[in-house]
């Protein structure tokens, strides 16, 4: 038995290999072409870049954290050194989205990654498998679904102590229900196709037929959903971090920015622009991504 | 007799749907004898589709019941066989040609790279080259240039995608190949030559094949021995020879060659049989066809015929008249 799971995990692997080199160059170069697409790319890329080499350039306690009360509300080029102007406490507004950037970024993208993968999951073997599978996965997921995000998460949080990690989670695993309820219904649709059925009939297995003939053909609207729950997810930290289940003070994040600036939008409003613009720049960048990472996949759009 | 490849005996297929139950095959018993060409004629909604999908067992999930029957290949049972086992079979030993080229293959992967992934999963120990090697062996086998595998299945016209299905079915060199009307979505051109290319590479491969068709011009051109279904029940199965030529034949196929135009003769109109198929969720006692049947008798109605062979060979019909003309 093993013996033969071991064979079976070796084609699949060679399978594997053998699609990567041309499947990955062909969707590259077509990518390539989409310049809306190339430009979420290279957004996203420097992004990150600027995010990840923020030391070399700042000193995250120095600039970050510590309290300049005689420099407090400088705007944006007023003082030398403060490009973006400075915050109620006098932290420099440019070094704390950049070190936001770091644990948004981060939330943002694990968070989808965990209720895209839970959520693939369950979709598509609730609409593969149908029948009883069908129904009681998708009656769970009704009952989840039944409960707002934020109280989820809440909960999750609460129950399982505050850390980043519980954090991803608890968000991951609240936006699991919408993600499943979307990748079902496309996956639905995929599902009674001849190709499907055709691959049935040359002996493919079930696996095989979920991970490689029917999701990637339903992904249009998933990644759709995906790019948009990034940006509710940035939100979702902020308001957690308001009530004291997120990420605490004096840490910088953009979703607990966005909420301080909120009380001084009257005479400061550059406060609020900066970490706003950072978390749009996000979403627009991964979207326009998406958008042409799902045109590339699909081969029928080449010309 | 020659050696038999697949027996299928009594097999009965039902649909339960939420309203009623559907029979969609009432003792269907055919046999496919290696390297030869079985084909099935009826009219749609007899059950040739499902009798397909049954030996490959891929009936719709909790929709489709085999509930009694043998299907049996090379003397293993394929009812008994395990969900893996079976999958092994299906596209090694037996495979299917599906009836629409334009959707049966999966729009977002190359045609070469859907023709390997065949190949890839019954040969488990093959690797890459050799199946790049046999991928371009398959294609042009069919008649399509091996360059073109780096190519979408859009990219082809309908006759192409029709060549690439045949080539991903052919590609295990299987035992069986089921071609479920597999040229009935082509234009006639397109279709004699897919005919004839799978006529071909059946002789050079040594394939058996059940042909599906409501096409009597196919059937003559390609099949060794001809089933007649008619309401989940083969009436009448023999040679190309018995079916066309034969002195006795069942009623409903008289009516099917008379709803052919002659061009000998000219006839000024044709005859259709009177009627329609039986409602398939109700069980009839008598012949299924006794209702539309010009020659019916009394008992018809009453009892189901059985399968009588009316010559030496393989010609059997199920009437209630062929029995009557043999006594004789």
């Amino acid at each position: 038995m093993t013996a033969e799971n071991a064979q079976k995990i070796s084609v699949e692997n060679r399978l594997r290999q053998y699609k990567k080199k041309s499947q990955m160059r062909t969707i590259w170069n077509r990518l390539k072409k989409n310049r809306l697409a190339i430009f979420g790319l290279a957004l996203f890329l420097v992004m990150l870049a600027v995010v990840s080499t923020a030391d070399i350039y700042y000193n995250y306690e120095q600039d970050a954290i510590a309290q300049h009360l005689s420099l407090r509300f400088k705007g944006p080029g007023q003082t030398a050194g403060h490009p973006l102007g400075t915050d109620q406490y006098g932290r420099d507004v440019l070094a704390r989205v950049i070190y936001g950037g770091r644990i948004s970024m981060f939330v943002g993208l694990a968070t989808i990654c965990v209720s895209l993968s839970l959520g693939s999951l369950i979709g598509a073997t609730a609409a593969y498998y149908g029948g009883k599978v069908d129904n009681i996965l998708m009656r769970i997921m009704d009952v989840f679904l039944a409960i707002p995000n934020i109280l989820m998460a809440i909960t999750l949080v609460a129950a399982f102590g505050t850390s980043l990690l519980n954090l991803i989670l608890a968000m991951g695993l609240a936006g699991t229900p919408k993600m499943s309820r979307i990748v079902r219904s496309s996956v639905l649709s995929i599902i009674g196709t001849d190709y499907i059925e055709a691959a049935r009939a040359y002996g493919t297995s079930d696996m095989r037929i979920i991970f490689r003939h029917i999701l990637p053909n339903a992904m249009g609207p998933i990644l759709v959903q995906a790019t948009q729950t990034v940006a509710r997810s940035v939100i979702t930290v902020s308001s957690l971090s308001f009530i004291g289940l997120g990420i605490s003070e004096p840490t910088p994040e953009w979703g607990a920015m966005l909420s301080a600036a909120k009380s001084q939008l009257r005479y400061h409003p550059y406060l609020a622009i900066s970490p706003g613009i950072a978390i749009v720049m996000v979403v627009v960048s991964l979207t326009l991504l998406g958008d042409g990472l799902r045109d590339a996949m699909d081969p029928r759009l080449k010309n | 007799m020659a050696d038999k490849l697949l027996e299928v005996t009594d097999l009965h297929v039902m649909y339960r749907t939420d309203d009623d139950n559907v029979y969609a095959l009432n003792g269907v018993d055919i046999s496919v004898e290696k390297g030869k060409t079985l084909g099935l004629v009826g009219e749609t909604g007899a059950g040739k589709t499902t009798l397909a999908l049954s030996i490959l067992r891929l009936l719709p999930d909790r929709v489709g019941f085999v509930t009694q029957g043998n299907v049996k290949m090379n003397g293993v049972e394929l009812l008994k066989l395990s969900e893996p086992d079976m999958r092994l079979l299906r596209g090694n030993d037996i495979s299917m040609i599906f009836q629409d080229p334009m959707t049966s293959l999966n729009p977002i992967h190359t045609v070469g790279d859907q023709i390997a992934e065949v190949i890839a999963l019954h040969n488990e120990h093959a690797d890459r080259d050799s199946i790049e090697k046999k991928v371009d062996e398959m294609m042009e086998m069919v008649g399509i240039p091996a360059i073109r595998k780096s190519e979408y299945p859009h990219q082809f016209s309908g006759g192409m995608k029709q060549r690439i299905v045949i080539a991903i079915a052919l590609a295990c060199n299987p035992k069986l190949l089921l071609a479920d009307e597999p040229t009935t979505a082509l234009d006639v051109t397109i279709q004699a030559q897919v005919l004839e290319m799978m006529e071909q590479l059946k002789q050079k491969l040594g394939t058996s094949m059940i042909l599906i068709t409501h096409d009597l011009g196919i059937v003559a051109q390609i099949c060794d021995q001809v089933g007649i279904m008619y309401a989940g029940e083969v009436v009448e199965i023999g040679t190309v020879e018995d079916i066309f030529e034969g002195t006795q034949h069942h009623p409903y196929t008289v009516g099917l060659f008379g709803a052919i135009p002659n061009m000998a003769e000219g006839s000024p109109r044709l005859h259709p049989i009177d009627g329609l198929m039986p409602d398939p969720s109700i069980v009839l006692p008598g012949c299924p066809f006794a209702e539309r049947c010009p020659h019916r008798l009394d008992k018809c109605q009453k009892e189901r015929p059985q399968a009588v062979p009316v010559n030496s060979g393989m010609h059997r019909i199920k009437c209630w008249l062929a029995k009557a003309v043999r006594e004789e």
